[in-house]
């Protein structure tokens, strides 16, 4: 019985042979599982100019990026005022203002609620920013989260003023 | 499968049966010993199997006509409804029979609950069930999502969306859910292919789920493991059969009554608005059936816990058979669990209705509650019950307490009635 414990030429072959067969399987169903991740079309639409010039300060517009809502909203001095003079330890998810509108007038950000992915309303809420009515998220005038379920502020995409009329986000 | 004595009556018969024995597997289907004493809340299971066949026959007549495509979605059911011959009967049929589907496996769910149905030996049976109900919630969602109202696409977002609360890897799980950074016309097309694919692996586990009951056969109300055949049994045919039979005849007139008479009184008024991503409704709520889950992921203010809270509360299902500790099945003869079981009822009912309800103020408050009892019902009354309550005699057979001596005051009384 005690050549049993030593290896055999063919263990070596069972184990060598399981082993290729988990490496083929799990490279066939890559493909599998890979085919569902966003396609080259999905992500050739990566970015959208918009004109800003017609909006009047305390408006905003929404259009659309990557089939998400993007809020683009030009704010008031109170408004600016009112997000900038938060303490950073009333919030949740600590950010600076500052950092989340560097031209403190324009402020763009997804408008998906970091909660569950509604939109919010705007010029709502407790905190006169925005307010998702699925499940009851309020947002500040910076698009940070003050109260309700959602863990973070509304998220900035990448943008840039191409001149002062136009933003190009993505 | 007990029965291997059948011998098939002709030449022919007996020649096909030792190569393929389908016709042994009929004879025991038609012999199959049932307790005598099912009551009508036993008639759900063929209820069930109705309803998955209605399903699947009215979704294929469906799919000749729906095209799954963002442009073209919401106006091809449309399309169903006005210019397809019967095509408002075949969608209103399906999309009904959903709700029709919850009812029945929500009375089924909660007679095996108040029977005990789900202890051994038959916790197979049980987690068969749990996978079918879970399965079946999927299907539904995804279905929802297919005439790509308002409510289908922000259902779609809110429920893809659960996804993001994994962390570090949750956002490329949502956008492989998505195929794309937002629920688009990929995520259409992969929920129409897994929404017709779903119901045939339902349709698979419903067999086994009928094969695990079929080895130690039928729980009954008196929840006793009975000797199979014995004068405690009657064979399947025709007894069950016709039983079953009529049962579906009445659930049909519930079924036929939404159908005809209020088609769209289980729906949202907002599913007849073309999906918009830029704006979502004022109030959106899930269909009728999943509000009590979604009552319970709301009333958690963290976004994970809430996600991880909802899916305990279908887990804590699954391992109910070891959760709870008695001994005795049916809830007769647990006098303490009976009441607990009736407060579940409610408390689930409550949860369904917060579900519907604005999540804020009183509702909120009333949720969170119901929320916590559930757990409690299951994680801590249900393993203390079983140790210390004390149970009324169980009786050692189903003829027992007819026939005399029987430790149940309330058949005794019946028996003096009629004497």
């Amino acid at each position: 019985m005690s050549d049993q414990k030593k290896p055999k030429r063919r263990d070596f072959l069972f184990t060598a042979s399981y082993a290729i067969g988990a490496v083929g399987v799990g490279a066939s169903i890559w493909p599998l599982v890979d085919q569902m991740n966003p396609d080259k079309s999905v992500k050739a639409l990566a970015s959208t100019e918009v004109d800003v010039s017609s909006i009047e300060p305390g408006k905003s517009i929404t259009v659309l990026w990557r089939g998400k809502p993007v809020f683009i909203k030009r704010r008031t001095q109170q408004e600016i005022e009112e997000a900038r003079a938060v303490k950073l330890d009333d919030l949740k998810h600590p950010e600076k203002d500052e950092d989340r509108a560097k031209d403190p007038e324009w402020l763009v950000m997804l408008g998906v609620c970091t909660h569950l992915g509604c939109v919010p309303l705007g010029d709502k809420g407790e905190y006169n920013g925005w307010f998702c009515p699925c499940h009851g998220s309020h947002y500040d005038t910076s698009g940070r989260i003050r109260k309700g379920p959602a863990p973070t502020n509304l998220e900035i995409p990448k943008y840039e003023f191409v001149n002062s009329n136009t933003i190009i986000i993505g | 499968m007990s029965d291997h004595n059948y011998v098939p009556s002709t030449k022919l018969a007996k020649w096909f049966n030792d190569r393929l024995p389908l016709l042994s597997l009929s004879a025991h289907l038609r012999e199959y010993p049932t307790p005598k004493n099912l009551n009508y809340w036993w008639t759900f299971g063929g209820i069930l199997t109705f309803c998955l066949i209605t399903q699947i026959v009215t979704g294929i007549v469906l799919a000749m006509h729906y095209v799954a495509h963002t442009d073209l979605a919401f106006a091809s059911v449309e399309h169903i409804m006005r210019d397809v011959n019967y095509g408002w009967l075949l969608r209103y049929f399906h999309a009904n029979g959903a709700s029709m589907f919850f009812l029945a496996v929500y009375v089924h769910i909660f007679r095996a609950l108040y029977y005990g149905s789900y202890k051994s030996p038959r916790e197979v049976i049980w987690i068969i069930g749990m996978i079918i109900y879970f399965l079946m919630m999927m299907t539904a969602f995804m279905g929802y999502v297919l005439p790509w109202g308002q409510m289908s696409f922000w259902a779609a977002t809110v429920i893809t969306n659960l996804f993001s609360a994994v962390p570090l890897i949750g956002e490329s799980i949502t956008n492989w859910l998505w195929g794309g950074f937002a629920v688009d016309n990929p995520t259409l097309t992969r929920f129409y292919a897994l929404h017709y694919l779903l119901p045939f692996l339902i349709f698979g586990l419903v067999i086994l789920h009928i094969w695990a009951l079929h080895v130690p056969g039928n729980n009954n109300p008196i929840g006793i493991e009975l000797k199979k055949p014995s004068k405690d049994t009657v064979p399947f045919h025709p007894y069950i059969v016709i039983k079953d039979l009529f049962a579906l005849l009445l659930f049909l007139i519930v079924f036929a009554f939404f159908v005809f008479y209020a088609p769209n009184i289980l729906g949202h008024a907002d599913n007849y608005i073309e999906a918009n991503p830029m704006v979502t409704p004022n109030h959106i709520v899930p269909e009728w059936y999943l509000l009590p889950f979604y009552a319970i992921l709301r009333s958690v203010p963290d976004k994970l816990l809430g996600v991880i809270a909802m899916f305990a509360s279908i887990f804590v299902l699954v391992i109910l058979p070891w959760l709870d500790t008695s001994k005795v099945k049916s809830a007769i003869f647990r006098p303490l669990y009976k009441q607990f079981y009736w407060i579940l009822v409610l408390d689930v009912l409550v949860l369904g209705y917060m579900g519907a309800m604005p999540a804020e103020g009183t509702y909120l408050l009333i949720a969170r509650v119901a929320t916590t009892y559930y757990f409690v019902h299951f994680l801590i009354i249900l393993p203390v019950l079983g140790k210390k309550e004390k149970t009324l005699p169980v009786p050692s057979s189903i003829m027992e307490p007819v026939l005399g001596g029987s430790p149940n005051p309330n058949t005794i009384k019946k028996k003096e009635l009629y004497s």
